[in-house]
């Protein structure tokens, strides 16, 4: 797509804004509506714009194939993590009160990392997904 | 609650059904993929609009709202569309593997492709 | 301290190992790392059995929020069970699959395979353990679309529209579940199973509960193969690795019946199923169809693997048949086959694999003389043929022993003589491929094979093995099936 330079220009204009938007609705989720499913899909959604626009080696170069399949796995140890951060707490599974001092704020703490997991997951599995089908081509 | 004042549930039936007969009666594997994608999606919309109260808003805390819609069925059919998500990718990938495979995706021609020995 | 989590850490920890699996991506690491989860789950299940057969019933809130509201880990006898059957596969399975998995699988997709391996463990276990309702229709997606991929991972490309038509079939039946799980939560305003026990009976008579039920019924009926369902179960184990055959099944089927017997017999009670519904009849009608028409096809299939496919199907056709009698003694009949045909396919795919490794196919016309060829696997087979036909002494002739008193009890003569039929026609389909295998020479232009490798025998035999120990040693199966059988139905006044 070399040639299209509108959507090239606007394109560049736009993924920064997504990706912050992206931003604003994983950390805004316990305040208003938002979270890591949508954050992740809507993060996801800023890198296949780019991929769109500038072709899938140019993308896999900004976020190299292995990067995302470690992110897929990570975002789950995170979310697994501190689910067994509780256990050794000494709450239950995914209990958040016990870690902090303060149980309401340990809720705040907990929901807020797993969240973020979930977001990072789902992103990395969006993008794997989209170059999954995309590089097929030029795999085989 | 006469028959048309459960309209939504009308909606969903239609929908669930055109997509298990699409995906009944297709031989195309993708259009089978798509029938599947609608008839799951009917489910969603089924949770989604049980949980509506009448009069209740969304079910964000604001000064001067009693009434709030049900969040949970929100939250379960969240999950839901994530593992909707996660089928039709691993059922359009296996339909990309096929292809590439017998060179087709019509059912028939499979069919006939595993047969001849 | 830790046996107080035991129920999340039996779920947790294959479901971290999964994308720890997915770090490593070195095979041999990998290799080291599964089967230390799968023998540590065995571990708590047995813990966990031990643990509810000496204290009673085990409750475990997710996160500390309290039952009805949270999600809540619910450990019965029954579960109990079932948790240590499918944790006991798992851990048999996977020094097996070391070397079948080199040998079928690409190499640069073998740490994936165990990723999916343990994703599926995980969710097999979540389904058996979990009180939710909707937790259990999310454990059953995470099984289902890990054993899709594991099926698609076999040789043949038959292995790929195998995988497919499952998906479709799968995914449909879960589907189906979530709908009735769906009307269930409109009628009642809970997830929680042993809060839907207490709420369904005032509103059981309602056209929505009956079409929750029958949604269920039907979409576990998929998952669970149930004839006329089953048609993706054929070309799903034949195409599909050795070893994953082998785990599901094992076990796939067998987490499917416990939902059904959840479902039944917990959460809508045995009143509103077999009294005010003729379901009891409906659902022996099919298990006999299934028993009589799938032994028949079992006959004359060509391939070993399609062939004891088509006796898994009837096999859950005795399950269901125990299930139907909804007595005593029926379920204690349906809940020890559960476990002793586990033993007995589990045993038998592993064979198979073994053979396959060997002698590269599992067509009955590539198996002549191999009997000579490689002794300890086709005695295996043998013995576990005998199982599957119900010989004294093996653990198949417990299951159909408890089914014909069971039918007898009810004066259900014809069900008796359905269950003796189909054990001839058992005896059928076992014999063909006994015969060829013994009785015919080895072909001579065919270079001579060897025994299958050690790692993968002595898996074969510990669960050969424990068919025999089993049939004769039933304290420990028979007295664990009717204690669960017992509290499922004195669950319901």
């Amino acid at each position: 797509m070399t040639h299209h330079h509108v959507l090239r220009v606007i394109a560049k204009l736009m993924i920064p804004f997504i990706l912050l938007f992206a931003l604003y609705v994983q950390f805004h989720g316990d305040f208003g509506p938002g979270g890591g499913f949508q954050a992740g899909v809507i993060f996801g959604a800023g890198i296949i714009l780019y991929a769109l626009i500038y072709g899938v080696e140019t993308a896999s170069r900004v976020l190299p194939p292995r990067i995302v399949r470690a992110g897929v796995a990570l975002g789950i140890l995170l979310y697994a993590g501190v689910g067994l951060a509780g256990l050794l707490l000494g709450g239950n599974f995914l209990e958040y009160g016990v870690l902090a001092s303060d149980p309401t704020r340990g809720q705040h703490v907990g929901i807020t990392l797993i969240e973020f997991g979930v977001g990072t997951t789902v992103a990395a599995v969006m993008i794997t997904i989209f170059f999954a089908f995309a590089g097929r081509r030029t795999q085989s | 609650m006469s028959i048309l004042g459960l309209y939504n549930y009308w909606i969903v039936i239609l929908l669930m059904m055109t997509g298990f007969y699409i995906t009944i009666s297709r031989t195309n594997l993708v259009k089978q993929m798509v029938g599947l994608f609608m008839f799951q999606t009917s489910v969603f919309i089924l949770y989604i609009s049980m949980s509506k109260v009448e009069g209740g808003t969304a079910p964000i805390i604001a000064e001067g709202l009693t009434l709030y819609s049900n969040p949970l069925p929100h939250v379960l059919i969240l999950t839901a569309i994530v593992v909707g998500v996660a089928t039709s990718a691993l059922g359009l990938a296996l339909v990309v593997r096929i292809q590439e495979a017998y060179g087709t995706v019509e059912e028939d021609e499979i069919l006939d492709q595993d047969e001849e020995p | 301290m830790i046996a107080a989590h035991l129920p999340a850490l039996q779920v947790v920890i294959p479901l971290i190992a999964a994308p720890v699996c997915l770090l490593l991506h070195h095979s041999g690491l990998v290799w080291g790392f599964a089967p230390l989860v799968s023998w540590s789950t065995l571990g708590i299940a047995a813990a966990l059995l031990d643990q509810v057969l000496a204290s009673g019933t085990i409750s475990y809130a997710m996160g500390n929020w309290a039952a009805p509201w949270g999600i809540e880990y619910r450990i019965d006898v029954l579960n109990g069970f079932v948790l240590l059957i499918v944790a006991g596969i798992g851990a048999v399975v996977m020094p097996f699959a070391r070397t079948s998995v080199r040998r079928e699988i690409p190499a640069d997709r073998i740490s994936l395979f165990y990723t999916a391996y343990l994703l599926c463990l995980a969710g097999l276990l979540g389904i058996t353990i979990t009180g939710d309702a909707f937790n259990l229709f999310v454990f059953l997606e995470i099984s289902s679309l890990s054993s899709y991929i594991l099926i698609s991972l076999g040789k043949d490309r038959r292995a790929l529209t195998a995988a497919y038509r499952y998906l479709v079939m799968g995914t449909i039946g879960a589907t189906f579940i979530l709908i009735g799980v769906g009307l269930l939560y409109m009628m009642t305003g809970t997830l929680n199973m042993a809060d839907l026990a207490n709420r369904i009976p005032p509103v059981a008579d309602t056209r929505t509960v009956r079409a929750a039920f029958a949604f269920l019924t039907v979409g576990t009926g998929l998952k669970l193969a149930l004839f006329p369902l089953h048609l993706w179960l054929p070309n799903a184990y034949a195409y599909a690795p050795s070893v994953v055959t082998a785990f599901l099944a094992a076990t796939a089927t067998k987490v499917a019946v416990y939902i059904l017997l959840r479902f039944f017999f917990t959460v809508f009670g045995a009143t509103m199923i077999f009294e005010s519904l003729p379901f009891g009849e409906i659902l022996m009608a099919l298990a006999v169809l299934g028993i009589l028409a799938a032994s028949s096809v079992a006959i004359i299939q060509n391939d070993v693997k399609r062939l004891l496919a088509y006796s898994s199907v009837a096999q859950i056709g005795y399950m269901v048949l125990g299930i139907s009698f909804a007595s005593v003694t029926g379920l204690t009949a349906g809940i020890v086959h559960l476990f002793n045909h586990a033993m007995t396919k589990g045993g038998l795919f592993l064979v198979m694999g073994c053979l396959v490794f060997r002698a590269g196919s599992a067509r009955i016309s590539d198996l002549e003389g191999i009997g000579k060829q490689m002794p300890w696997t086709m005695a295996a087979f043998v013995v576990g043929g005998l199982s599957l036909i119900g010989i004294p002494l093996t653990v198949g002739f417990i299951s159909k022993w408890y089914l014909i008193l069971a039918a007898i009890e009810q004066g259900w003569w014809p069900v008796a003589a359905v269950v003796l039929i189909g054990s001839l026609l058992a005896v059928i389909y076992i014999w063909r491929v006994i015969e060829v295998a013994y009785f015919r020479p080895w072909p001579r232009d065919r270079a001579p094979v060897a025994e299958a490798p050690l790692d993968m025998l002595i898996p074969t035999w510990t669960l050969i093995g424990l068919t025999i120990y089993f049939g004769l040693h039933t304290s420990l199966t028979v007295g664990v099936a009717s204690q669960a059988a017992e509290s499922l139905l004195g669950a319901t006044p």
